[in-house]
């Protein structure tokens, strides 16, 4: 569609609207606009005003202005932000290093139809439509003192390793956790993009004699970019949106720290502070990046 | 010839390698299930057995005691009540409201168009964190203003709409980039047929859309059924809340029986197991039409 046509197109469309249309059309796109701008934007914008005050929450007229002192509040005086900080680049690196490259090598395999990829598949995409409620409790299941893996070690209760409550454990189980839903859902997405890529190219290498680890890196992986941008872009994105795995575990309070729960544990019961909206803004600020990414992606044939 | 040869060895070399890459992911697959299959055996043993012969022991007896105990004592038919109330209408409003942008900003060229498309996708992205606070005082606000204060907050409305506003976003881009492979041909017959705008949505575009709308409602389903953030932050009454963040609750309430809620459990995944089996094809082209979360 070049951007000629739709101007020759413009002026004649405009002279069939008849007044009804146009209320029609204004509904169209009103109501649905109006429901995003007003419960998506709207918060969020005041959000990032409220970052910058003092409010206990109840009565607009209370809402005091205090500059960037819930920023320097988190900033240097509070060793849990750094905690968290430290949890969710931990958990950004695990998921990039490991548990992406995990999901793709899957999904590659998976594509190349050795024997068993459909039970494969099927085994590998299964957690990633259960919801974090659930895989919080099947996991707990294997974790607990008295669970299986405790069990399976021979520990008692009175000496077994509480997995969730050491803080030498916590992470990594909880970054297992997390990998066995995440790399389900990379190899979904990979899937589908490798399925998309013509056979041929596949075929040509191998009779060049390209290894398998050559016909990757030099075919595969290269015609596959804008999966690549997603794929990058989700695990960033869930790297930072990690909260419902965490939450459901330790209850809302203490535990792991990771940012998504610090916004969580400072709305209730911190006061006047509004230092919740101040992680919520430092939250967001560490997604624009990936967000733009995405959306670059997605919008650079529509934007030239 | 050599090469001929040649190939030969190497076809027969990668063939054992092929081998040993599929029993290793084989291995890693049954390692995969082994959380899922040991939560299903948990729930089908009495927990006394367990009690009496340690974790690890052979099953004495198997039954589906458990599933109906957890039915009755954890309520569930109630859960799944507060789930259904709130996902269908959200699902059904979502896809409504996507499918109408998407079909003005593809079809209409106004000055906005892609604009309006950047919007309403990146707002899908934001977190949720980010907007929680205000949305929790503006619900408070409307039901103070209409004088119940529970019009919004505490109902499943108001978690309705949540849902609608922010995934209204995904939904748009997705439909908005299927009707672009739409021919414009048949809008322009439509228009020349003199068909209004309500017509040109309800009669022509609408029915076009059904593959798309399909997988979006499996995988919005599937991800509103899943949530557990707003029904956590916007309800207050326990038994309100959806069978997710209902679960949370029944964990610690049923903590001393835990096959008990392990056959919660498996009762709560029921109904994505059913999206696993029968409906994967909806839900994975779903998911990569746009795929922007999990």
């Amino acid at each position: 569609m070049s951007a000629a046509t739709t101007k020759a197109d413009k002026p004649r469309r405009r002279r069939t609207f008849s007044g009804r249309d146009k209320v029609t059309l204004g509904f169209f796109v009103g109501v649905p606009t109006f429901l995003h701008l007003a419960l998506v934007w709207f918060p969020a914008i005041a959000t990032i005003y409220l970052s910058f005050t003092y409010w206990t929450g109840i009565h607009i007229s209370d809402i005091q202005w205090a500059g960037t002192a819930n920023y320097e509040n988190i900033i240097f005086e509070t060793p849990r932000f750094w905690e968290a900080v430290r949890v969710n680049v931990v958990w950004l690196f695990w998921f990039g290093l490991i548990a992406t490259p995990l999901g793709i090598l899957l999904a590659y395999q998976i594509d190349r139809e050795i024997r068993g990829h459909k039970f494969y598949q099927s085994a590998y995409y299964l957690p990633v439509v259960l919801s974090m409620a659930v895989i919080g409790i099947i996991w707990n299941f294997l974790l607990r003192p008295d669970g299986f893996v405790n069990g399976l070690m021979g520990l008692e209760i009175s000496e077994a390793i509480s997995f969730f409550g050491d803080d030498r454990y916590n992470l990594w189980v909880i970054l297992i956790m997390a990998s066995w839903r995440h790399i389900g859902y990379i190899m979904l997405l990979y899937l589908a993009g490798l399925k998309a890529i013509d056979a041929t190219l596949r075929e040509a290498a191998a009779i060049d004699g390209a290894t398998e680890w050559q016909t990757f890196r030099r075919i595969i992986f290269p015609a596959m970019q804008p999966v690549n941008i997603i794929v990058i872009v989700i695990t960033i994105i869930e790297s930072l949106r990690a909260f419902d795995m965490v939450y459901i575990i330790y209850g809302g309070r203490g535990g792991l720290p990771i940012l998504g729960v610090l916004v969580f544990e400072n709305i209730a019961g911190e006061g006047a502070s509004m230092k919740g909206a101040a992680y919520a803004v430092i939250l967001f600020l560490l997604s624009i990046v990936p967000i733009l990414a995405y959306l670059q992606q997605q919008f650079k044939e529509d934007v030239r | 010839m050599t090469s001929l040869v040649k190939d030969q060895k190497t076809k027969n070399s990668q063939k054992i390698k092929d081998r040993f890459i599929s029993a290793f992911i084989g291995i890693f697959a049954i390692v995969w299930l082994f959380p899922i299959a040991w939560t299903l055996f948990s729930s089908l043993r009495p927990y006394k057995d367990i009690r009496a012969n340690g974790i690890l022991s052979w099953p004495s007896e198997l039954n589906f005691d458990n599933y109906i105990e957890a039915i009755e004592r954890m309520e569930l038919p109630r859960y799944f009540y507060n789930t259904a109330i709130i996902t269908l209408p959200a699902v059904f409003l979502t896809l409504f409201f996507g499918s109408l942008m998407a079909f003005v900003v593809t079809r209409y060229s106004f000055k906005f168009n892609v604009a309006m498309l950047l919007l309403f996708t990146a707002g899908n992205m934001l977190p949720a964190q980010l907007v929680f606070i205000p949305v929790f005082k503006m619900y408070m606000a409307i039901g103070d203003l209409v004088g119940d204060r529970r019009i919004l907050y505490d109902n499943p409305w108001g978690i309705v709409l949540i849902h609608v506003a922010f995934q209204m976003g995904f939904a748009t881009f997705v439909l908005s980039s299927y009707m672009k492979t739409i021919p414009k041909e048949i809008s322009e017959s439509a228009q020349v047929d003199g068909a209004s705008v309500f017509t040109h949505f309800f009669r022509v575009m609408l029915p076009l859309l059904r593959p798309p709308l399909a997988s979006l409602a499996v995988l919005m389903t599937t991800w509103i059924y899943n949530d557990f953030f707003w029904a956590l932050v916007l309800m207050s009454t326990d038994n309100k809340r959806p069978i997710t963040s209902a679960l949370g609750r029944l964990q610690g309430e049923f903590v001393t029986d835990y096959n008990l809620l392990a056959a919660g459990a498996m009762i709560a995944a029921i109904p994505t197991l059913l999206v696993f089996f029968v409906l994967r094809k909806q839900f994975v082209s779903g998911l990569t039409l746009g795929a922007t979360k999990g």
